[in-house]
């Protein structure tokens, strides 16, 4: 079967010098939900941007359900879907125009876009502010109208860069049921996030780019699994007063009482329970700490870092 | 892309940039009308009464084809080059890059676009005029021709400066510093028989000068040069001006990075 998108060799050297891609390979297959991870400046932006036409390849091959950019570009275009990082839309259109115009470019005749627009716009909740004037949205609605405008020609492959940045956390929620939707009816989704948290819900396959360079391309299972060591918070019925021990554990209790809990990988949680229990403590609810691909990322792109760089101080 | 898929394309550039213009009519369609009635009071009326003929026509019929025809010259020019840089400036040019437009279907989007207001404000500054003077058409396809052809020559140019400029000045610096001297030294005021010999040759090099000249005679059977120079000059020009746009656009120009 064809790949949604296929990235052979692509380098970009941008006009000041910069080398912003140093040879990336990548393939994503038709139905997948995948996500492109890295720090700021690592090369997400610009490799999304080279496949969507924003930034213009220095060298390599960049081909979107079989169709090579340099050869069949308009119809590579054609699957295209794409939210960019920015708002990127004229802020004095009405929303309903903003997304039947982009349907006009690819073609769509204005009937059929408004059919499309209303699907959309409908299912994202923006229909009551179909004619509000793009200015007047507030953040969370414009990032709706960029994924509405993306999908109104109905893409085979969406390309979204940092979707949620700035939404609430309930809004981010809903849009993340609505991308699965999408996903589940056919879509190919690739994304760009500083969420991890977004990626590890969402996607299946994951590739980490650091300083240009495709670091990791593997399935988030395969990634998890690699974590040696995860925290694990316990609310328990009576509020502990001190931390309790526990054999071949490490615990303690944080600000508020809750109990602190790190599983090394081939422990069972049953012992946790089981010693608890024996100490009289009644567990009523259990969650992990932190973002377990965070913690994977972290250490994957502090482990490629130049000398002397670390990601906690950011890059420029 | 097939040709229906093209020409709703097409057409979607277009009607997004007429409803532009006419959803700000206040700063796109209303100064020109202020403007050229002055200049019609001023010039034609309280001045141009005391010139006397010129080119064998009383002043004011003689610069109303001039007046007419620098109206559609800087409104043209001026459509494409604020939409289009607006564009780029609020990034929605994204929204074209990202689509399977072709870039001479950008381009020719953009000149239509352009060309609507330009000719619109064209036809508001005739219906203008006649309430100063009486428009007896010498040629109407030679006014009709020159008119579109000159409307289109400027629309491109006005594309060329919205790919170049980075910053709102150098949207401004073409109109003011090029556009405007060209166009009052291109024959709009007065015949260049008045110049001395040398002013008359350097007024030959004056693009502007042609069009005026041609669309003049199209209306009043009159011109400094021979029309059918002056078409051939345009269509020279936009035949020029377009290929030096769309080479820019393949380029990416000011648009990609």
């Amino acid at each position: 079967m064809t790949n949604a998108l296929e990235i052979e060799g692509l380098t970009k050297t941008y006009g000041s010098g910069f080398e912003a891609l140093k040879g990336i390979d990548l393939k994503v297959t038709q139905g997948d939900f995948f996500a492109l991870l890295g720090p700021n400046g690592a090369g997400k932006s610009t490799t999304l941007g080279i496949v969507c036409s924003l930034v213009t390849k220095s060298a390599g091959k960049v081909s979107v359900f079989g169709y090579d950019i340099d050869t069949h570009l308009s119809a590579a275009k054609m699957h295209l879907g794409v939210v960019p990082q920015e708002f990127n839309f004229n802020q004095f259109e009405k929303v309903f125009d903003i997304v039947t115009i982009q349907a006009g470019y690819y073609g769509i005749p204005l009937k059929k876009a408004a059919v499309s627009a209303e699907k959309y716009l409908k299912k994202l909740g923006l229909w009551d502010k179909r004619n509000t004037p793009a200015r007047m949205l507030s953040g969370g609605m414009k990032r709706r109208l960029m994924i509405a405008r993306a999908l109104v020609h109905e893409p085979k492959l969406l390309i979204l860069d940092e979707p949620t940045a700035g939404v609430d956390i309930e809004l981010r929620r809903s849009m993340w049921s609505f991308l699965e939707e999408m996903n589940r009816q056919g879509t190919t989704i690739i994304l760009t996030t500083h969420y991890l948290e977004e990626a590890e819900a969402l996607c299946r396959n994951i590739a980490i780019i650091d300083h240009g360079r495709i670091v990791r391309n593997t399935s988030k299972r395969e990634l998890l699994q690699q974590l040696s060591l995860e925290t694990f918070l316990l609310d328990t019925e009576v509020s502990l007063d001190k931390t309790p021990e526990l054999e071949g554990f490490t615990c303690r209790l944080d600000d508020e009482g809750v109990l602190e809990v790190d599983v090394h990988k081939g422990q069972a949680l049953n012992d946790v329970f089981m010693q608890l229990g024996q100490q009289g403590i009644k567990v009523i609810s259990m969650r992990t700490k932190a973002n377990r691909l965070e913690e994977l990322f972290i250490r994957m792109v502090e482990s490629n870092a130049p000398e002397g760089e670390s990601i906690t101080e950011g890059r420029a | 892309m097939n040709a229906q898929a093209l020409f709703t394309a097409y057409s979607t550039i277009v009607l997004r940039e007429i409803r532009r213009f006419t959803r700000i009519w206040p700063q796109t369609l209303l100064p020109p009308a202020v403007t050229m009635t002055l200049y019609f009071i001023i010039f034609g009326n309280l001045i141009g009464s005391r010139i006397g003929e010129m080119g064998g026509f009383d002043y004011m019929s003689f610069i109303v084809p001039g007046l007419i025809m620098m109206a559609v010259i800087t409104n043209s020019y001026a459509n494409v080059v604020s939409s289009f840089f607006s564009m780029k400036f609020q990034r929605s040019v994204e929204e074209l890059l990202v689509s399977p437009v072709p870039n001479w279907v950008i381009l020719a989007g953009y000149v239509t676009g352009g060309m609507a207001r330009g000719l619109g404000i064209g036809v508001i500054v005739t219906v203008l005029s006649l309430a100063f003077t009486q428009l007896k058409i010498h040629n109407l396809p030679m006014v009709v021709v020159t008119v579109f052809l000159t409307s289109a020559l400027f629309a491109v140019g006005g594309f060329i400066n919205a790919l170049l400029a980075t910053k709102f000045d150098d949207v401004s610096i073409v109109p003011t510093f090029v556009l405007t001297p060209l166009t009052y030294l291109g024959g709009v005021f007065y015949s260049i028989d008045l110049l001395p010999d040398f002013w008359q040759g350097v007024s030959m090099a004056n693009p502007i000068l042609y069009m005026v000249n041609g669309f003049r005679f199209g209306i009043l059977g009159v011109s400094d040069v021979n029309p059918f120079v002056s078409l051939g000059m345009i269509l020279v020009f936009i035949f020029v001006l377009s290929f030096i746009a769309l080479k820019l656009l393949a380029r990416g120009k000011g648009i990609r990075h």
